[in-house]
């Protein structure tokens, strides 16, 4: 009977795939010996449940994609809704759909568009579905704009790795962009290099300091960040900054306006304020759309086996993608790292180079800047002590104190230490060596 | 008080919010060229790869676009093409396609034409709207030869796109000269022009005025000198120690560095502005030589003989040569990096850069005036043309455009003057040049090779009969391998041939597998790099491929060559 609810499914006619059957049903010069052609492949094709994370700019392009490549049970998980600015690249979505959740309509756009592909959508964030739910699928595809998300996903993905059960290895497929440039990246967890390897390839931006904002200002950022950071504090602490409220944007454009013209600061706007405040990436249809097209590609290849593909174990893994100057793509493997927190067997103690008269504070800020951690609120304990806990409360007061001391009281040289953040499903562990000199 | 009153706000147009994340990168110039552009599509065989390009112009705004198509549509299009729906089997695929299109922007017109091309072509000015052309093959030798007349004549551009299987290629045929004053070089890997080793009186002034006893100074003062006064300061010095001249090789430059670095004042955590100093020696301390690329510009016919209808680029190019002979250096940019500074102090050594940068500009000006009344030009050059030239002429990029490839039946291919760099680079690992190879053999198949003994559509290979097919395509393909070797006169050792010959066969067998078969990812990827190098030559900013691109979607590999 699953047969005569599952829809089109297996039985459909095939003159809709006729161009990709020719794929599908004929082998190629770079095709295994031992690979069969037609039936089986056409059956992985409609069996195969995807999981799409992230229905944004690549996350559109992505279940179009996918749905074109003859996938006919897809995920997608997003707890986005619509905005006005979305409509230059998101081509799923239209003027009524704003405010709208972005994974829901997405989902029932390309299932009317494309006949026979089911959506499921799911509006939350990834952090509310367990082990359990990220077992069912056959792979992931991330179209995400955050760090933190992918982070949280790599680990879930490499945890869930049994080496008994061949099912519980997911392989993650991973698209970026910024303005003209992206990568596409595949990991076949604890196998190749995951994206805690590769995070220092993508480094945080330094963040200008704190005395330049409140004393020294020269740019006019640092005028739309003092309005941020230390004037909305001052004058307005009751109210809660959103950045997508005209009136809070408007308030900070006018502060930092002022501001500026006291220093002779040229060259503060709104647009600046917004995407200063907003931290605003600049992205295109185009960009999405080649990256998310090299992501779905990987994806096919590597289920249907019509050609090889990347991330196979000793082959390239990442395709790092700029179009500013002529069009320049690097196809490599990167290699993973035997001290990765999160993929690594051993679960070595990576090392860390530290100043030992900073202070534990200083020390924790830092963290958050460091390509390497990127971690924002961290919890740390030594082998022998708990150094200090961001929470429960009271444990919280109880380790303040050290954050005023100097690393040097608290921790030998050489010393791991264990950091946890709320963000990320693991422990990440560290060997402080001091500086010298 | 009045200067109490908040200035009013002008929050951003409905236009200015939808926009906002690409207007962050060609700003309201590049969107208006944009929006004042029309591209047509001549569209042909699956038709999914054009239809991707056009998606990704028409959410970002362009003003008009038009498929020329007379293709009906069939269940296969439903597959592959995502702008088509059920309902629209048995109509016109240029005339869906269009509709379903115009719905993701409504700023945008969008027209179609269901004539064949052959009919279509063939009217008078057919051609003439259009500010842009895009051709995908299949298409006859005849048309795309009728196509390339026009793209030389008009000095339009045109694209000519190929996406069969895991592969793809663009070519393009831009006008001969297609010169882009903004470039938007990375800030990141480009070294900002600050004059160092050339700095006029006021900078001087400004960096002795701030280094005045520097050895007394307090903790406070001597902490927010900003380095480029620091800078300035050491060089004096150390040139009374090198018989007037500033350090001038690697090693000097080292030695120049470790005496900045001593100077800075043993404090816990160091001085920042120190530390910039020092991270900027190796950097800063050249001579600010124009590229050969901005060289070699002063050097065109173009540039060299300026008449009264020369495009506007050529008589500041002119004017600026003129400036360069004089002064042996280009005029000053006019930004200043940030730096470990007082808000004053930087903002006084900005205003000193920024005033000299006028002074140049103004110089250039007076020169661009000269040459429009010797040349007695109609209209005048507006004075922003020539500071944006000004500004940004360290990186200023000239591409020669010239016709692509038009594969004729029984006709030898001809790779002229690039024949000989082309032939050589043949045998690198990792070339795609065979591939291209492969797509020209493609074309000639398409060129012999009808659906039906009455002529009809072009066959591709591998439609029905994939072992012949192959044979065919890789006996064409060989031929030009060969013809390339002995055009370029650069015969590859006898294991490098086979090597490549070999490839060759290969590329070929997966080009004959698709039997002119898109595949979605293949042509949404190939129609994200055709949009975005077709915004490129819209807006003049950023750098074009020049002049065709190549990819390997089996490797995930892409190459640009120069054919
Ligand atoms: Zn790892």
């Amino acid at each position: 009977m699953a047969e005569a609810t599952s829809g089109a499914g297996v039985s459909e006619s095939r003159a809709r795939w006729k161009y990709l059957d020719n794929i599908l049903h004929r082998p190629g010069p770079f095709t295994d010996e031992e690979w069969t052609p037609g039936e089986p492949q056409i059956e992985t094709l409609s069996r195969a449940k995807i999981l799409v994370i992230g229905a944004g700019g690549l996350g559109c392009e992505i279940l179009k994609n996918l749905a074109l490549s003859g996938f006919k049970d897809i995920h997608v998980i997003d707890m986005d809704t619509i905005d006005v600015s979305n409509l230059n690249r998101q081509f799923l979505f239209r003027h009524a759909d704003v405010g709208k959740y972005k994974a829901e309509v997405a989902a029932r756009f390309v299932e009317k568009r494309v006949k026979g592909v089911k959506i499921t959508p799911y509006c939350g964030k990834i952090q509310d579905k367990d082990e359990e739910y990220y077992m069912q699928f056959a792979l992931i595809v991330c179209g995400l704009d955050s760090i933190e998300a992918r982070r949280w996903i790599n680990a879930t993905v490499v945890g869930m790795v049994d080496m008994q059960n061949p099912d519980s290895m997911k392989p993650l497929v991973d698209g970026g962009t910024e303005g003209l440039k992206g990568q596409a990246r595949v990991i076949f967890p604890t196998m190749t290099s995951c994206i805690e390897c590769q995070l220092d390839m993508h480094a945080p931006r330094a963040a200008v300091p704190l005395c330049t904002l409140a004393t020294i200002p020269r740019q006019p950022q640092h005028c739309i960040e003092w309005a941020h950071i230390i004037a909305w504090e001052e004058e307005r602490k009751d109210i809660t900054l959103d950045s997508d409220d005209p009136e809070h944007i408007t308030w900070l454009y006018q502060k930092a306006l002022k501001r500026a013209q006291e220093f002779n600061i040229p060259g503060v706007t709104y647009s600046m304020t917004q995407g200063v405040v907003k931290n605003i990436i600049p992205a295109i249809a185009s960009t999405n759309a080649i990256i998310a097209a090299s992501c779905c590609n990987e994806v096919f290849k590597i289920l249907t086996n019509t050609n090889p593909f990347l991330g196979y174990p000793g082959t390239d893994n990442y395709m790092m993608y700029t179009g500013d100057e002529s069009i320049y793509t690097y196809t490599f493997e990167h290699m993973r790292k035997p001290d990765c927190p999160v993929c690594s067997e051993e679960n070595l103690a990576r090392p860390l180079q530290v100043d030992a008269n900073s202070t534990l504070q200083e020390f924790l800020d830092g963290l958050a800047e460091r390509p390497e951690s990127q971690l924002k609120k961290p919890s740390i304990r030594s082998e022998e002590k708990s150094l200090y806990y961001q929470f429960p409360p009271d444990l919280e007061q109880q380790t303040r104190p050290n954050l005023m001391k100097k690393l040097s009281e608290l921790l030998s040289d050489g010393e791991e230490v264990a950091i946890t953040d709320p963000a990320f499903p693991l422990q990440f562990k560290y060997k402080l060596v001091f500086k010298k000199g | 008080m009045a200067t109490d009153i908040p200035p009013p706000v002008q929050g951003p147009t409905a236009k200015e919010r939808k926009y906002d994340r690409q207007l962050r990168l060609w700003g309201a110039t590049g969107q208006m060229a944009l929006e004042n552009s029309h591209i047509l599509l001549i569209n042909s065989g699956p038709g999914v790869v054009g239809v991707e390009t056009l998606k990704n112009l028409v959410l970002p705004g362009v003003g008009h676009f038009t498929i020329q198509d007379s293709a009906i549509v069939s269940e296969a299009d439903l597959g592959v093409n995502f702008f088509l729906e059920e309902e629209h089997l048995g109509g016109y695929r240029a005339e869906h396609t269009c509709n379903l299109l115009k719905e993701l922007n409504p700023d945008v017109e969008g027209h179609f034409v269901t004539e064949p091309i052959e009919a279509f072509i063939d009217e008078p000015d057919a051609l003439q709207p259009y500010t842009l052309i895009l051709v995908t093959a299949p298409i006859r030798p005849e048309i795309l030869t009728i196509l390339s007349e026009h793209a030389s004549n008009a000095l339009v551009p045109l694209f000519y796109i190929h996406s069969v299987g895991f592969y793809s290629h663009f070519s393009i045929h831009l006008p001969p000269a297609f010169p882009i004053v903004d470039t938007h070089p990375d800030p990141e890997t480009t070294t900002r022009d600050i004059r160092l080793l050339k700095p006029w009186p006021e900078l001087l002034q400004f960096a002795r005025a701030k280094t005045e006893g520097l050895d007394t100074m307090d903790a406070d003062d001597h902490g927010h000198i900003p380095y480029i006064a620091l800078l300035l300061y050491f060089l004096e010095k150390w040139k009374e120690e090198h018989e007037g001249q500033p350090p001038l090789n690697y090693k000097e430059k080292t030695a120049f560095r470790e005496m900045v670095a001593k100077a800075a004042r043993s404090l816990e955590g160091g001085e920042e502005n120190f530390d910039e100093a020092v991270a900027a020696v190796l950097k800063s301390l050249n001579d600010p030589e124009p590229s050969s690329a901005v060289k070699g510009l002063f050097k065109e016919p173009e540039c060299l003989l300026v008449k009264q209808d020369s495009p506007a680029f050529w008589v500041i190019a002119h004017a600026v040569a003129l400036f360069y002979q004089k002064h042996g250096v280009l005029p000053l940019p006019g930004s200043v990096p940030d730096m470990k500074a007082r808000s004053k102090d930087y903002i006084e050594l900005q205003n000193i850069y920024k005033a000299k940068a006028r002074k140049d500009m103004a110089e250039v000006l007076e020169s661009v005036r000269f040459l429009e009344r010797t040349t007695m030009r109609e209209t005048p050059i507006e004075e922003r043309d020539v500071e944006t030239f000004c500004k940004n002429a360290a990186h200023i990029k000239l591409v020669r455009g010239r016709p692509f490839h038009v594969v004729q039946a029984g006709e030898k291919v001809q790779w002229g003057d690039r024949a000989k760099s082309l032939a050589q680079s043949l045998a690198f690992p990792d070339s795609l040049l065979p591939l291209y190879i492969a797509f020209l053999a493609f074309d000639e198949f398409v060129a012999t090779h009808n659906k039906n003994a009455l002529g009809g559509a072009p066959k591709m290979p591998g439609e029905d009969h994939v072992e012949v097919d192959t044979e065919k395509v890789a006996g064409i393909a060989f031929k030009i391998l060969t013809d390339l070797i002995a055009e370029g006169n650069t015969p590859l050792e006898e294991e490098d041939f086979s090597t490549v010959e070999t490839k060759l066969g290969e590329y070929v067998k997966e080009l004959v597998r698709a039997g002119g078969a898109e595949l979605h990812n293949i042509s949404a990827f190939t129609g994200g790099l055709v949009s975005q190098e077709v915004i490129k030559i819209i807006t003049e900013q950023y750098i074009p491929v020049d002049n065709t691109c190549i990819f390997d979607g089996v490797r995930s590999k892409t190459a640009v060559i120069q054919v």
